[in-house]
């Protein structure tokens, strides 16, 4: 137990200096807030059978598996000044490529479930090639190619399915959403593995290092020899297959494809995770560890207005309240306020009262 | 000519930073009808004071007094509205509007149905009268004047609102010579009027020919305040640096053109090098071990050829031959990949990466040579750091610092060493000395030196043309976007020798608009406005 808490105590100490610290102490609170509603609200409760693991932590946990995913690849998206409003879409076409898929192979076979998984993550990284093509090599707006994205991908969607909400069997690709190892959800396991995976390739190689430079500084990077064409493209293809990912993660779990809801508006909480972690809109400098803390928040907080039983119509005002709490508490200009507000309790100024 | 009354006293200033005391005990007084010259290295505290005095640092002791009574300004906003108003080197004006919008903004003159733009503009020309500046059509678009007039036009503005008190931040650091000497008719105009102006500039010429006054600051503290007239360059160079002047005095005064072999291979050459709109087809070629000088006025095509020969910009003409191979430079990833680095006079916006620690914008070129797949490793990257960081003696050498944190000399520093990381062959430096103080233009000019020594070809690029004839082996002189002639280093070679060629090529008198240049240099006046 030492051990532990000396680790969490120096993590705690290099995370106080983080921007996404209050992304924590607001997530701790709503865990609080819950706890205060139903003291057993944190409970984990071990299934004597299989050894699962349920409760509310686990539910969250799986709830944000797939807004981590897409989080990841818009933080590296934003990184470079771009935007991607087209995950969303793509979680829909991914989602309707696998289900149409497997309801037209319908032998619920393992191997129909990968054929469905490589055909949804081929399309969705050809649709991420789209738009880093025409961000990099035509020039462009990020905001704008990912919006026309956004309602083809949508278009296509419908298209591959006939407007119709495609379900299909398949035991394989359901365990992705609903099986666990060791207790665990599998989806969470899978999407932390990815999330390890894409923070290993970008920290280890010099791939964060230029996406930073291109995003804060455009024209030195290219006079220091860096190429963004192909830098671009690889965040675009990024964030295409990891909503790729998210879109089979949001299917599996009812696996069936609602055309037209599955990853409605999930970049506005892909876009709302990146901000609260930390990174700014503006490009540049990325943090995924607070990515993923974001997403982790959002879902936490999609929990607690169902838990809270906050009446459906208020759903995206309690939302915004407290997201804008927390990017007000981010905010330098508001920090200024409060320290300067402290110093000047403490050492009042003569000169303020003679001027 | 000084009233005896101080507008502005600063006492005993002192602020300190977390772990640097920025200032110590500073004293400062300005004068109306005067102009008063801050003199201090990089990082001596000159901005830290400027900043002080218009309230956007607190000061931790000492006392301000304005107009006789104790103030303390809470932003730039608030000392404006009390007449304290600052001009900054990079112009804070906005591109979009036009030259009235800009002088006038935030006192536009309103009338019934808002705000009245005839008399506004009416009133921005009045104002532009004021300076001299008759000529400037206030209903022209800001961007499409050059960033002279763009400095006067923002000192207009400080006059709209009735400022006492004028602060130029490095004014005159991109401008030319003749600019210079409209911005000084400007204000000797605004001294005359009784304006307090604080003035701060790295060019010793220019602090002797306008000011009164000048306070010497050396790492934050206070060093002395002295009348101008009583003040030998020597002894304030000494007085700024804090040793003798003999260092800076002997360096690369033995410059001279090494004996070239008939039989040897240039490095570098171009023939009929060119790009439409930019520079006529010009034919280089640079030496194993030779400095080559581009010298020229502002806007003559210097820049642009050194951006030609790294690839910044695409050529479209010439056949650039490098080490005997024809080759074809046409980007920046080609010039690196040739052995060519180029650094850039544009150094905030073109050459460093601001929120990334020094050791980042160190290791940049390198690595994005290596590519992404094969990052270095921390003990490469180390080494890098402090081979570079030590041997160009860049301050604070603490790597892992943001680089936006570091003063302008030491930004360049490190700059110079992301392009020696990259070993090339041939270093282009556009404007390495700019703005920043003379201790570290002395070692970067010493550096050069000792680069070329050990064979490494360069392309020397600076507006200072004793800079040029001191550092170079031949000088390529530029005029009007094409090559004019070409200069061998010797003993008898000066700036006037460069100054000459330039004012004999072609000499079409033809004057700068709105400005009323002084007799000054002949050669400059001809010239002008290129740019």
């Amino acid at each position: 137990m030492s051990n532990t808490s000396s680790g969490a105590a120096s993590f705690l100490k290099t995370s106080v200096k983080q921007p996404y610290i209050w992304a924590i102490a607001a997530l701790v609170l709503l865990l609080i807030i819950n706890l205060i509603k139903d003291p057993s609200y944190l409970g984990i409760s071990v299934n004597a059978v299989t050894g699962d693991l349920s409760g509310n932590l686990i539910d969250i946990l799986r709830a944000s598996a797939p807004i981590m995913m897409i989080a990841v690849g818009m933080t590296l998206v934003i990184a470079t000044r771009g935007i991607d409003l087209s995950v969303g879409s793509v979680m829909a076409v991914s989602g309707a490529v696998s289900m149409e898929f497997m309801h037209d192979a319908g032998d619920g076979s393992l191997g129909s479930a990968l054929m469905a998984i490589a055909l949804a993550l081929g399309i969705s990284a050809f649709l991420g090639l789209i738009n880093g093509v025409l961000v990099s090599i035509v020039g462009l707006q990020p905001f704008i190619t990912t919006l026309i994205m956004m309602l083809a991908g949508r278009g296509l969607a419908k298209v591959i399915t006939s407007g119709q909400n495609t379900s299909a069997s398949n035991e394989f690709f359901r365990w992705i959403a609903n099986g666990t190892v060791l207790g665990f959800p599998v989806v969470f396991i899978i999407g932390a593995v990815i999330v390890a995976l894409v923070a290993l390739l970008v920290r280890r190689s010099a791939l964060g290092l230029m996406i930073e430079s291109i995003g804060i500084n455009p024209k030195a990077a290219r006079m220091a020899g860096i190429r963004p064409v192909g830098l671009l493209i690889f965040v675009y293809i990024l964030s295409g297959v990891l909503a790729g990912v998210a879109g089979i993660f949001s299917t599996a779990s009812v696996m069936t494809v609602e055309v037209a809801k599955t990853g409605f508006s999930s970049e506005m909480d892909a876009i709302l995770a990146v901000v609260i972690g930390g990174t700014s809109l503006a490009g540049g400098k990325f943090s995924l560890t607070g990515s993923v803390i974001g997403a982790l928040l959002i879902a936490t907080l999609d929990k607690t207005i169902v838990f809270l039983a906050i009446p459906s119509s208020a759903t995206p005002a309690f939302k915004a309240i407290v997201i804008v709490a927390i990017c007000l508490l981010q905010s330098q200009r508001v920090r200024a306020l409060f320290s300067q507000r402290r110093a000047r309790t403490s050492t009042p100024r003569k000169e303020a009262v003679s001027a | 000519m000084a009233a005896t009354e101080p507008i502005v006293e600063m006492t005993d200033i002192s602020i300190e930073f977390p772990g640097v005391k920025a200032l110590q005990n500073v004293q400062l007084r300005l004068y109306p009808g005067e102009v008063h010259t801050l003199m201090g290295e990089n990082g001596a505290g000159k901005s830290t004071l400027i900043k002080a005095l218009t309230g956007v640092y607190k000061i931790d002791s000492g006392s301000i007094r304005v107009s006789g009574g104790p103030r303390q300004f809470s932003g730039t906003a608030d000392a404006q509205s009390a007449g304290i108003s600052t001009v900054y080197q990079e112009v804070n004006l906005c591109d979009n509007l036009t030259v009235g919008e800009n002088v006038m903004l935030g006192n536009e003159i309103r009338g019934a149905f808002g705000i009245n733009w005839k008399k506004t503009h009416e009133a921005a020309h009045e104002a532009l009268v004021g300076l001299g500046l008759g000529d400037l059509d206030p209903r022209q678009p800001l961007s499409s004047i050059s960033l002279a007039l763009q400095q006067l036009v923002a000192i207009s503005r400080a006059m709209v609102a009735k400022s006492k008190v004028l602060i130029l931040d490095e004014p005159t650091s991109s401008l030319d010579a003749n600019e210079v000497e409209g911005l000084f008719t400007v204000m000797r105009r605004l001294r005359d009027q009784g304006v307090a102006i604080l003035f701060v500039s790295h060019f010793l010429d220019q602090v002797y020919a306008i000011s009164d006054r000048l306070t010497v600051l050396r790492n934050g503290e206070f060093v002395g305040e002295h009348l101008t007239r009583d003040l030998g360059r020597s002894q304030l160079i000494s007085l700024m640096i804090g040793k003798d002047f003999e260092t800076l005095a002997s360096l690369g005064s033995n410059r001279r053109r090494d004996a070239r072999e008939s039989g040897e291979q240039p490095f570098y050459s171009a023939a009929g090098l060119g790009r439409k709109g930019s520079i006529e087809p010009v034919d280089i070629a640079v030496y194993p071990g030779e400095v080559v000088g581009l010298a020229g006025l502002l806007g003559s095509g210097r820049t642009e050829l050194g951006r030609l020969m790294y690839g910044a910009d695409r050529p479209d003409t010439g056949e650039v031959t490098i080490g005997g191979k024809s080759t074809e430079v046409h980007s920046p990833v080609t010039g690196l990949a040739t052995k060519i680095a180029f650094s850039t006079e544009n150094r905030r916006d073109e050459g460093i990466v601001g929120d990334l620690t020094v050791r980042e914008n160190l290791i940049l070129a390198v690595q994005a040579r290596r590519g992404w797949a094969r990052p270095l490793s921390k003990r490469e990257q180390k080494e890098l750091c402090d081979k570079y960081l030590v041997e160009l003696n860049v301050r604070p050498s603490d790597p892992e610092r943001p680089i936006k944190n570091l003063s302008g000399g030491n930004q360049q520093k490190v700059l110079l060493g992301r392009w020696l990381a990259t070993k090339p062959e041939l270093l282009i430096l556009d404007e390495p000395t700019r703005g920043i103080d003379i201790g570290a233009k002395a070692e970067i000019q010493e550096a050069i030196a000792t680069l070329a020594e050990d064979g490494m070809s360069v392309v020397f690029i600076s507006s200072e043309l004793e800079e040029v004839v001191r550092l170079s082996e031949r000088i390529v002189v530029l005029k009007d976007h094409r090559k004019i002639g070409e200069i061998i280093n010797g003993p008898d070679i000066t700036a006037d020798t460069i100054v000459d060629l330039i004012a004999s090529d072609g000499a079409e008198a033809q004057g700068v608009e709105a400005f009323e240049p002084e007799p000054e240099p002949a050669a400059f006046a001809a010239e002008g406005s290129t740019n």
